[in-house]
């Protein structure tokens, strides 16, 4: 004989509690943090590096580097003029999880901080499970990659807010096209905000800047 | 390849659970995963059976339910199947649509011994 007992658990419940904290802490100082994720080599790094550069001198930007082995990222960083950049080496775990966010979030002083980024690793899949205490996602997609990558991963697509489509420069040199990308991204999320950038020559760049500095300043409105 | 620490989550849960409810032996553990939550099936299980062993749940099977995508139109009220990914409104092509079921990761219920009347001794 059997018997049922209901639980109704979220599996991540634990993780859910983290996030919850991390969004409650960082709601109270004021600051938006934004998620970043891709497949690796789509220039969440360069994409970040350029932010930086750009914007050090107006926002108080914070950064953390995740990835699962070396502080490469975070060095790059640093030398772009971020000024509060830690490294989060997850020593071979596929995603950051809220637990990893909880243990290097006091390395900040969030007083001072008015946009937090978190760099996670490239992984299109098990990042898109985890809530980090982020206001929004952002995923990064490059012309190099196929332009059906938003129905191969729609999970993380569908849980995205904005998608920065990278190397535009180089559109015409594969078979990528812009306007199916958008297509297949609207199909699986039409509120998507979407940017078109190139980090290597800038084009782009300044709506997206312009994007992040209004995003801090209706934070800091409210 | 996220699937390891999932099942981590779910022997965990379970595990204290069963704890603090002092549940007799637990024979199934059943999950609901929402075909959009990038949870491999297969993967999990075989995660789960690994690390299972050597715990009170070493006997116990993880049963996986796979939950379909289903939306809300925000537009015209519709409630469909999300056929393929594609959110978009089959009645009015619109593409504000609430996610209602298909995100889950949710261990739904256990199945126990059942015990006679007192339930503290399992024979």
């Amino acid at each position: 004989m059997t018997a049922q007992v209901k639980l109704e658990k979220k599996v991540l419940s634990e993780n859910d509690r983290l996030a919850a904290d991390i969004r409650q802490q960082l709601k109270q100082y004021g600051v938006v943090a934004l998620n970043f994720v891709s497949s690796p080599g789509s220039g969440k790094t360069s994409l970040l590096e350029r932010t930086l550069s750009a914007l050090k001198d107006e926002l108080n930007i914070g950064l953390i580097a995740g990835d699962v082995q070396t502080e490469n990222d975070a060095n790059r960083l640093r030398q772009a003029g971020g000024r509060m950049v830690q490294p989060l080496v997850t020593g071979g775990a596929c995603h950051l999880d809220a637990k990893m966010i909880t243990r290097v979030l006091p390395e900040f002083d969030l007083r001072r901080l008015d946009l937090l980024i978190i760099e996670n690793v490239g992984n299109l899949v098990c990042p898109s499970s985890y809530d980090l205490g982020e206001d929004m996602k952002v995923v990064l997609i490059s012309t190099t990659e196929g332009d059906d990558k938003p129905l191969k991963y729609p999970g993380m697509f569908r849980r995205s807010s904005v998608m920065v489509i990278n190397k535009i420069d180089l559109l015409g040199t594969s078979d990528f096209d812009l306007e199916r990308v958008k297509a297949n991204a609207r199909q699986i999320n039409a509120d998507l905000k979407i940017f078109e950038v190139s980090c290597r020559t800038g084009e782009g760049l300044e709506s997206w800047y312009e994007w992040l500095r209004s995003l801090v300043g209706n934070n800091h409105q409210k | 390849m996220h699937e390891l620490s999932i099942a981590q989550s779910i022997l965990n849960t379970v595990l204290q659970e069963k704890t603090s409810r002092q549940l007799p032996h637990i024979l199934k553990i059943v999950v609901h995963i929402g075909a959009l939550s990038d949870v491999v099936p297969d993967a999990l299980k075989f995660g789960f059976d690994a690390i299972k062993q050597d715990t009170a749940l070493a006997e116990t099977e993880l049963h996986i339910e796979i939950i379909p995508v289903s939306g809300h139109c925000k537009a015209c009220g519709n409630d469909f199947d999300v056929q393929n990914f594609v959110f978009t409104c089959p009645h009015c092509q619109s593409g504000q649509i609430q996610m209602v079921r298909g995100d889950e990761l949710h261990i739904a219920y256990l199945e126990v011994e059942e015990t006679p009347s007192t339930g503290t001794d399992s024979s």
